[in-house]
């Protein structure tokens, strides 16, 4: 097997993880699409480490992991503040950005 | 360096799987559910990780992502609401064409750019994880990445952080006493208000009861004895199917199958069901 | 010159400076003393200058010019202005003429301002003005000089406009400002020319190689002087704003407008003498303005009724003769300054003397209304007649050994020159001895008009007080010995020459007994028409009819209408069409682009949705978008 069937699975799952944050509405699943496109570059990272024999894809991937792992907590805390704010979950209610 | 065949025939398992699970994320309704296919999505990865000769990462995965963030996921799930399922019908004019449209374009660009790629023959990590793979991870890190270490650090804290600011409430009002709690009880009667705690939902042994509301003095059914949760769900049961298997099922025990089922009405089932 | 003489010559201009700056800074707190402070600086400055002339008294001619460095002003690669000063005997006769009058007219202002609310001000811009004219003279090189140029100008323009709660005053100092704007035009240029021509703008590069440079542009330079020369001393066609600056306390018009900036001309063109030389056409074109100013200014003085506006227009000619004088070349440059320092002298006092007799007459200008005034201010009358007899030319009083000499040089030379120039000073010489005596009768001879209408009972004329007396008897000895004693032995001209340059004497074209006696003539024939008609004769309270010349004269020879037709109204015609294209043309495009800008954004606007998710489609359509461009690129290169 040729580890580029790594790298398709890896753009698959990431337009994937995009569509669902154009198409959900659910604040919390276009978060979890995020995440899963996070993962998805994080699964590139590690096969382009060892195609190259080179460790610091995965250095970069542990990275990624860290920063992302900050993110949810700050995006997170975003969603639970709007919520209360607004009694709902929904992006299309956050449309305060229009003319 | 060759691809073994147990790492081919894992793949080939995991993969559709994970294509799959992934593509519920677009599909289901509940959010739970969404979350449980990342949680799959995830763990997968961290198998492939291991296989990928990226044990540490592996663990990482599964400890950080699916062991805390996912968690986190839930947890914020459980304070807006897990009952709340997603309406699927799209909005915003055009959206979910150009959604899958510009997915697949994507992904499509993205695997013609990897076809269209000529790779170096795969080295491998047998000679960098010689020294087993999180020790070369530590040399890389603490060598190169001292500095992205510790900025990642100071990013962490100041996220946790960020977190506890942005979810701290403050208080606009007085701190309420008693006496302002009860006097605001009182003053709601006329409203409706119960001074009493709520009747509790009824008990029967063959049911799981909380589903079951309880009957007033009238035997009418209480609707608000039963949680608000199943009401919302529409998961509660009628009083009134119950008390008729009940007096069926008791009936048929104590004096034989001839007997007519009495109606179940305002005025005969009082008392038998509190 | 010691070097530490040297080192006293910035302090000629920082002291006056530091009492400006002083009583302006310090504000009202210094009402009740900031008047004494002005006088002390004064007087300190006037010290200095004398330390400084002592010490120059005493080297040889030929060390007498020396230059003082504070450092660099300007560096800018090749071309550096030093922060210099000039010393020699030019600059020190201006230095004593300026402090010594101004000192006195520091004095005579702390008593006639007394009732001023606003002394201190007052007594802020003369120090102004003395730090501003000092720089004037004593800069070694133009650019320096300009500063000073302009701070005279601005402390003329703030003293004129005084007492701005009037609208005239405050007109009248606009205008100033305006005309003096465009003589400024002419020394800017002239800087410009010199720049461009020697690369430097001290005097010493410029006047030394003056001699060298090509005709053409020393005869633009010497014209762009001249025009800076006719703006700042009122000459014509720049002479309009002179009159109208008599707004001004009489002390300012004394100082400023008579004795010492009006002659700021005077002194440029001096001092750039070399350039001149080197110019033949544009001396002579400086002499034909002088001499023309000369009779302008007396003809216009025959009918002023203003007594403030009559001296104004003599001092207009009398400037007049000091550039007909400079005009002639080496052999005038002397006697223009001579007639300067005498005229600074006799004309501050009848100036003071005006100022003494508007303080008895309620601040009344109208010489129409005075008269008799002599037993009732025989302090005034008596050095207001010493300075009359001055102006006049009268042996052995100062001004018949400026003038004389003035008039003997323009009758020096050959062709048509002669004759036109030393024609009009002589006549010049004739109508001064008419308009001034005409002044002096008009105001302490003849009848007691102030007797004769409203208001007639509530009038006392008194004479001045002590402070005001002192200056105005001091200035009149200078109008009565300073001609002589300057003049003994030729001294003041061969104290010059180390600046002006040896000239050798040559005769006129006329016997100089003939000339002293024919102007004498003309002094007593003119004096004596105005004796008979203004101290003999009843003078009417209002002007009576005249012929076509005297109306003319009385409205200053049509000069407002002349510049207003020749300059305003083309001028205002000009910024309205101007304005008109800006808003039709200029402002309708630019606005209309705006506009534009902002009806492509509101068309944009609608296509914000509000929504992040169509955001982040346009995001991801963007990432494929560049995604699938590099991946061409990279597969087609």
């Amino acid at each position: 097997m040729e580890l580029t069937n790594y790298l398709y699975l890896a753009v698959v799952l990431f337009a994937l993880g995009a569509t669902t944050v154009l198409l959900r509405r659910n604040t919390i699943v276009v978060f979890m699409g995020i995440e899963l496109m996070l993962n998805a570059t994080n699964l590139a990272l590690v096969t382009f480490a060892r195609m190259h024999g080179d460790i610091t894809g995965q250095v970069l991937a542990f990275f990624v992991m860290v920063v992302a792992a900050a993110e949810v907590v700050v995006g997170l805390a975003i969603i639970v503040t709007i919520f209360r704010a607004r009694r709902s979950a929904s992006v299309d209610d956050v449309n305060l950005l229009k003319s | 360096m060759t691809v073994s065949g147990g790492e081919t025939v894992l793949f080939w398992v995991l993969a559709p799987l994970m294509v799959i699970a992934a593509a519920g994320l677009l599909v289901v309704r509940r959010a739970v559910h969404a979350a449980v296919c990342v949680v799959f999505v995830m763990i997968s990865l961290a198998v492939l990780y291991v296989a990928q000769e990226a044990p540490f990462l592996g663990v990482v995965q599964v400890v950080v992502y699916t062991g805390a963030v996912m968690m986190l996921f839930l947890f914020v799930l459980m304070l807006v609401g897990v009952d709340a399922a997603d309406s699927l019908t799209e909005t915003i004019r055009g959206q979910r064409w150009i959604g899958l449209l510009l997915g697949a374009g994507l992904a499509s660009v993205l695997c013609g750019v990897i076809a269209q790629s000529t790779f170096p023959p795969p080295q491998g990590l047998a000679e960098a994880n010689a020294v087993t793979n999180p020790v070369a991870l530590a040399r890389v890190v603490m060598e190169h990445y001292v500095v992205a270490m510790e900025v990642v650090g100071i990013l962490l804290v100041t996220a946790a952080l960020a977190g506890l600011v942005l979810t701290h409430r403050r208080r606009i009002g007085n701190k309420p006493t008693q006496r302002a709690l009860a006097e605001a009880k009182i003053a709601a009667v006329p409203t409706g208000r119960h001074l009493s705690p709520l009747p509790a939902p009824g008990v029967y042994a063959q049911n799981n009861a909380m589903d079951t509301p309880a009957l007033d003095h009238t035997g009418r059914p209480l609707e608000h004895s039963v949680p608000r949760v199943l009401r919302i769900r529409g998961q509660q049961r009628e009083a009134a199917e119950l008390l008729t298997a009940e007096q069926t099922l008791v009936h048929r025990e104590l004096e034989g199958p001839d007997d007519p089922v009495p109606s179940v009405g305002p005025d005969s089932s009082e008392g038998e069901t509190r | 010159m010691t070097t530490q003489t040297l080192s006293l010559a910035p302090w000629l201009v920082a002291t006056p400076l530091i009492g400006a700056a002083l009583l302006l800074l310090v504000g009202r707190r210094s009402d009740r003393w900031g008047h004494w402070l002005g006088v002390l600086a004064s007087t300190a400055t006037f010290v200095i200058g004398l330390v400084i002339l002592l010490d120059m008294l005493g080297v040889d001619a030929e060390q007498r010019v020396a230059t003082s460095s504070v450092g660099t002003w300007i560096d800018a690669g090749a071309f550096t202005v030093d922060l210099g000063f000039q010393l020699d005997p030019l600059s020190m006769t201006f230095v004593m003429l300026v402090s010594f009058v101004g000192t006195l007219i520091h004095v005579y202002s702390v008593a006639y301002m007394s009732h001023d609310r606003d002394r201190r001000r007052f007594f802020a811009y003369l120090n102004l003005f003395v730090a501003a004219m000092l720089l004037l003279v004593l800069a070694d090189n133009y650019l320096l000089l300009f500063v000073g140029w302009e701070g005279v100008g601005l402390a003329s323009y703030l003293l004129i406009g005084f007492w701005d709660h009037k609208l005239p005053n405050a007109v009248a100092g606009k205008k100033a400002f305006l005309m003096n704007r465009v003589g400024d035009m002419g020394l800017i240029v002239a800087m410009m020319l010199m720049l461009a021509t020697f690369g430097a703008l001290d005097f010493g590069t410029v006047l030394g190689s003056a001699e060298a440079a090509d005709q053409g542009i020393t005869t633009a330079i010497g014209l762009m002087l001249l025009l800076a020369a006719c703006g700042k001393s009122a000459q014509l066609p720049l002479q309009a704003w002179l009159g109208d600056a008599m707004a001004g306390p009489t002390p300012v018009s004394a100082l400023i407008h008579a004795a010492t900036m009006v002659t700021a001309g005077v002194y440029l063109l001096v001092r750039s003498g070399p350039l001149l030389e080197a110019a033949p056409d544009a001396q002579l074109v400086v002499a034909i303005v002088g001499a023309l100013t000369l009779l302008f200014g007396a003809i216009v003085g025959c009918a002023k009724d203003d007594i403030k506006k009559a001296l104004a227009a003599s001092t207009m000619s009398q400037i007049g003769y000091m550039m007909l004088a400079a005009g002639l070349g080496p052999v005038g440059y002397a006697f223009a300054i001579f007639h300067l320092v005498t005229h600074g002298f006799f004309k501050a006092g009848l100036f003071l003397g005006a100022g003494s007799v508007m303080h008895a007459m309620d601040d009344d200008v109208d010489m129409r209304r005075f008269g008799g005034l002599a037993r009732l201010l025989p302090v005034t009358a008596i050095t207001m007649g010493l300075g009359w007899l001055a102006i006049l030319g009268v042996p052995p009083f100062s001004g018949f050994y400026s003038k004389d000499k003035i008039i003997e040089t323009a009758f020096v030379g050959e062709g048509w020159q002669p004759w036109v120039f030393g024609t009009a000073a002589l006549l010049g010489a004739g109508i001064t001895a008419y308009y001034m005596s005409r002044l002096f009768f008009m105001t302490f001879a003849g009848r007691r008009r102030w007797l004769i209408g409203e208001g007639a009972e509530a009038r006392h004329p008194h004479e001045s007080p002590a402070l005001m007396i002192w200056p105005m008897i001091i200035l009149a000895v200078g109008s009565v010995g300073l001609g002589f004693a300057l003049n003994a032995g030729d001294r003041f001209v061969h104290w010059l020459e180390p600046v002006t340059g040896h000239a050798e004497h040559e005769e006129p074209v006329l016997p100089i007994w003939l000339i002293v006696s024919l102007t004498l003539l003309l002094v007593v024939v003119g004096a004596a028409i105005a004796f008979r008609q203004y101290a003999v004769a009843k003078v009417p309270t209002t002007p009576p009819p005249a012929p076509a010349l005297v109306r003319a004269a009385r409205v200053d020879l049509h000069q407002d209408d002349v510049n207003e037709t020749l300059v305003m109204r083309p001028g205002q015609y000009l910024t309205r069409s101007m304005v008109f294209a800006d808003r039709t043309a200029v402002d309708a495009g630019w606005l209309g682009l705006a506009g534009g800008v902002g009806r492509l954004g509101s068309w944009l606007r609608g296509w914000q949705s509000g929504y992040a998710r169509q955001y982040a489609a346009i995001t991801l359509g963007g990432l494929g978008v560049i995604v699938l461009v590099i991946w061409l690129v990279a597969t087609a290169g």
